[in-house]
């Protein structure tokens, strides 16, 4: 759930009175669940030859750059020649519900996507309307082989048929609470804090 | 006949007095205005007006208004029109000749005079054409004019330009024989082709064709040079720049016989109006440039200006709710008119309420040889009067006015002034800023 | 933005905002399908009271580019054409659904009559109205500058870029050039110096309040080594007594401000030439400039496409913003950049 700048995003109905953060995962952590994930794609996909990760800005292109990394010192493929970028911003089914979003930039790397396999990287795993617009995005850009999602955390609520791959943690949530993803590419530091809500 | 009894007013702004208004004219003024009775509050007269602290002026006398009827009675007649002049103080107005058909003969002059007498909220002079259908090519009778009933004495193509100098040439001379005057609206027309605001900075801007202060500055001074070799008379109307000024300064400096008006809305409005494209501001000639306004003002003051004309131009709703290109040009005035000259130029110090009784009522009465207008405020004058509240101010709302449209450049301005009471021949046709249909006794 | 009606509307951020958009809807436009869901369900209106073929195209392009549904409605040449008709017009069009409305006008001013006339609740977007305005016009060209001046035609990232330091010289007809009063408003604001050249009698009187320089020789200019010369559309009939005799033949017109290969040759290495169309070829341009390679003139059209995709989506894509307990993109704090970060479905069902 990327969730832009602290100062626009301070949960709760009355971000005055939001509960402090309560850290649900350290830097450490994260970095440990974005190993486990890059091993579990190599061993899904029995390598990575015909993998191409596609990161839904804003987190989720940081997260699939360095999912890119861990892949080429296992599996020593160019990490650029993996990592490409998917915005679903003109895909969305609720832009007539918020203020005007900036589009992001979409690209992938090497020849395009067909016949390869697709894995969608983002932060949050929520109703699932992000991975709706993703899917419709990708079918615009090519034919991939198949289609996998990797986030890294899985916090439920889901209301599409929508399940991720790769999960890096499951973290069961009131839907009043709210999920930050910190990274240090866009935030300066590696947390994931859960906010608002009575825990 | 009614009889008045006015308590405390002040005439042409000076010291209070009493006034007894009878058989039409001003019966008596000072002590002697209660000893018509025995009652000493109303010295007998019928009505008594409380008019301490008003200022009471001579009927005010437009030299420039547009009635619109025969034609456009969708827009104006000469009933709500003279109603309107009335409730703005005035006891007479100069009909324009732009209707349908054209006031260019006898017949049609004399009809617009007969209206204005049946209305009878003030008193009507019909302007006659100076060229027939205002074509600017060919003379109307305009001697039939001015021995008709109307006795027409102001000749204009008003809306056009008589830019033809040898049709002007003509027109100036031809009505020496009955005194009459030719008020010019000075426009070149090849000048001001497509025109639709003035043109400078702001038309520049909105790339709206622009009308030029030297249209207007070159046919005022062809004609004030025509005027003093054919030794006639000239009216200019609606001067507008700083410009034009210059030229009548000059002329009346070499004692050339020309006498020029000013609008309310050249004496307040600038053209950076426009910017909203609301058509309320398309006017002609257009509202000129914050240093053109200082200018009129000057101009006024200093006597170079004569008389302030309203240009009153009503338009139908549809004429003006439409894209800047296509409304009509005019605006409304007759109701603000005397408010706007206040806020403009009392206010500021620049004319006394003498010096506005001169340029709205003594000077276009003489200019358009009007009898029993524009009169001195004295004992045995016809009782043409208007009672002004300077202190009480408001905000102009078109709708709540009597003229028939509401293109009013005004609308929601807070003005200064109101007319409390008007006076036409002893026979009140406005009271306490209401109008009194005649026949009703108050 | 609620309506678009002048350049001047557009603050640097907002312009620079519209560029970086239409350089996404590019690369969308370069794909096998062409075509986005974005604004399914939308209405766009092109309202044209001037024949204006390739501005209507251009819109009704960008708008089915985005999966609006596209209504044409050309009032030239019906009795549709005086005053009380826009109004009507724009009445029927309301009740029509439209949500927004592309207009063309001879009248300047009329968008702005349009938009504030309470007779459309729909945004407005000025396709050209008389002399005053063409603001998509001046975007495209800036979009087209920027990308070849500051993003080396495509090869470098001009995302978030202005033109500060860019000197363009526009030639032609000023005074009747809505695209020429929209120019330099837009590209003033981007940080870009403007230089206008033209015969005296094609500027128009105020140009001194203009943020731009005025020039009566063209190749006193060009000898400044501007880094983009875009010639404006000069009509033939301007020079007749009836349309004003503005000049005095075509010859000699072109002789003191046409761009021919001589001329061309003057210019620095990287110096483009934009003309907006149609052009009058031998008249402000020889067909050697025209068809040369620094000529952007076709590429212009290709990034119109973008650049109107890029307004109709930033006018229409966005709604308002729902408050309260649902929507934590809502938050007033949130503007620009920030609020255009938060995107997901988690923040709308969350807070």
């Amino acid at each position: 759930m990327s969730t832009g700048t602290p100062t626009s995003t301070s949960g709760g109905s009355d971000p005055a009175h939001a509960a402090p953060g309560t850290t649900v995962l350290g830097a450490d952590d994260i970095a440990r669940a974005l190993t486990r994930i890059a091993h579990e794609v190599v061993e899904r996909n029995k390598g990575v030859d015909d993998v191409v990760l596609l990161g839904i800005p804003t987190r989720g292109l940081p997260l699939a750059r360095r999912l890119a990394q861990r892949l080429e010192q296992v599996e020593n493929v160019p990490a650029a020649d993996l990592v490409g970028s998917l915005d679903v911003t003109m895909h969305r089914d609720d832009l007539a519900h918020q203020p005007t979003r900036t589009i992001g930039e979409t690209y992938v790397p090497g020849d395009g996507i067909d016949g390869r396999v697709v894995v969608l990287v983002d932060d949050v795993l929520y109703s699932g309307r992000t991975i709706r617009a993703a899917l419709d995005a990708i079918s615009d850009l090519g034919r991939p082989r198949a289609v996998q999602l990797a986030v890294l955390v899985d916090r439920g609520h889901r209301e599409l048929p929508i399940r991720a791959d790769y999960v890096g943690k499951n973290l069961p949530t009131a839907s009043a609470e709210r999920v930050r993803v910190l990274l240090s590419e866009t935030d300066g530091e590696d947390r994931v804090v859960i906010e608002g809500g009575v825990r | 006949m009614t009889t008045y009894l006015l308590t405390g007013a002040r005439p042409l702004g000076g010291d209070p007095t009493d006034m007894l208004i009878a058989d039409g004219v001003v019966a008596a003024m000072g002590a002697d205005a209660r000893r018509g009775g025995a009652d000493a509050r109303t010295g007998g007269a019928d009505v008594v007006v409380d008019a301490a602290g008003l200022v009471l002026l001579p009927g005010l006398v437009d030299l420039h208004t547009h009635l619109r009827e025969p034609g456009r009675e969708d827009a104006e007649t000469v009933e709500s029109g003279t109603r309107a002049a009335a409730l703005g103080g005035f006891t007479a107005v100069h009909a324009m000749a732009n209707t349908t058909p054209t006031q260019d003969t006898a017949g049609v002059v004399e009809q617009v005079w007969r209206l204005g007498r049946d209305a009878g909220w003030c008193d009507v002079h019909p302007v006659g054409a100076v060229t027939v259908g205002l074509a600017g090519e060919r003379l109307a009778e305009l001697s039939a004019m001015a021995r008709s009933a109307a006795a027409v004495r102001v000749f204009s193509d008003d809306g056009k330009c008589v830019h033809d100098p040898v049709v002007m040439r003509r027109a100036l001379e031809y009505v020496k024989a009955f005194d009459g005057v030719v008020a010019q609206h000075a426009q070149e027309p090849r000048l001001t082709e497509g025109a639709q605001m003035h043109e400078g900075v702001i038309s520049a801007e909105l790339g709206l064709t622009g009308w030029p202060a030297v249209a207007e500055e070159a046919i005022v001074a062809r004609d004030v040079l025509l005027a003093e070799h054919v030794g006639s008379r000239l009216h200019v109307l609606h001067l507008s720049t700083a410009g034009s000024v210059e030229i009548v300064r000059w002329a009346k400096a070499r004692g050339i016989d020309v006498t020029a008006e000013v609008t309310p809305h050249h004496l307040m409005l600038t053209d950076d109006l426009v910017r909203g494209y609301d058509p309320r501001f398309k006017v002609n000639p257009p509202l000129r440039t914050a240093a053109d306004v200082e200018a009129v003002r000057e101009g006024l003051a200093d006597g170079t200006i004569d008389t302030v004309g309203t240009d009153h131009a009503p338009h139908a709703r549809e004429d003006k709710d439409c894209e800047w290109g296509a409304a009509a040009f005019g605006m409304t005035g007759l109701e603000t008119a005397l408010s706007v000259v206040q806020a403009t130029m009392v206010d500021t110090g620049r004319l006394t309420w003498a010096d506005v009784a001169r340029v709205m009522s003594t000077a276009p009465a003489r200019i358009g040889r009007v009898a029993g207008h524009g009169r001195p405020v004295a004992v045995g004058e016809p009782a043409n009067l208007t009672l002004v509240d300077p202190a009480a101010r408001r905000v102009v709302v078109p709708e709540e006015q009597a003229t028939a449209s509401v293109n009013s450049p005004f609308a929601g301005r807070e003005l200064p002034g109101r007319v409390v009471a008007t006076f036409l021949r002893g026979r009140a046709t406005v009271l306490d800023g209401a109008p009194v249909e005649r026949g009703v006794h108050v | 933005m609620r309506h678009l009606l002048s350049a001047a509307d557009l603050d640097l951020t907002e312009a620079v905002r519209v560029l970086d958009t239409a350089a996404q809807m590019a690369a969308t436009q370069a794909r096998e399908i062409k075509k986005l869901p974005t604004l399914r369900g939308r209405t766009v209106v092109n309202l044209f009271f001037e024949d204006s073929t390739r501005t209507r195209i251009s819109f009704e392009t960008a708008a089915k580019r985005l999966s609006a549904d596209v209504i044409n409605f050309s009032a030239k040449g019906s009795s549709v054409s005086k005053g009380e008709s826009l109004k009507d017009t724009a009445l029927t069009l309301q009740a029509m659904g439209a949500d927004a409305v592309v207009i063309r006008h001879p009248a300047s001013g009329a968008p702005h009559t349009l938009a504030h006339g309470g007779w459309t609740r729909g945004a407005v977007v000025n396709a050209g109205d008389g002399m005053h305005q063409h603001p998509t016009q001046a975007l495209l060209d800036a979009y087209t500058l920027r990308r070849h001046l500051v993003g080396d035609g495509g090869r470098a990232d001009a995302t978030g870029r202005d033109l500060a330091g860019v000197h363009v010289a526009i030639v032609g007809d000023v005074l009747h050039s809505r695209v020429a009063r929209s120019n330099v408003q837009l590209l003033r604001t981007l940080g870009a110096r403007v230089t206008l050249v033209a015969p005296p009698t094609l500027v128009p009187v105020g140009v001194h309040a203009w943020p731009a320089e005025v020039s009566y020789d063209l190749d006193e200019v060009l000898a400044t080594g501007p880094d983009a010369v875009m010639m404006l559309r000069v009509q033939r009939e301007r020079m007749s007594s009836a349309g004003g005799g503005f000049f005095p033949s075509p010859l000699e017109y072109s002789r003191g401000y046409g761009l021919d290969a001589r001329r061309l040759a003057v210019l620095p290495d990287h110096a483009v030439v934009l003309h907006p169309g149609p052009m009058n070829r031998g008249l402000e341009i020889s067909a050697d400039a025209a068809d040369s390679p620094r000529a952007v003139i076709v590429e212009q059209v290709a990034n119109g496409v973008a650049v109107r995709m890029a307004v109709l989506y930033l006018l229409l894509a966005g709604g308002e913003p729902a408050r309260g307990r649902d929507d934590a993109a809502g938050t007033p704090a949130a503007e620009g950049q920030e609020r255009t970060e938060m995107r997901t479905d988690e923040t709308r069902t969350h807070a």
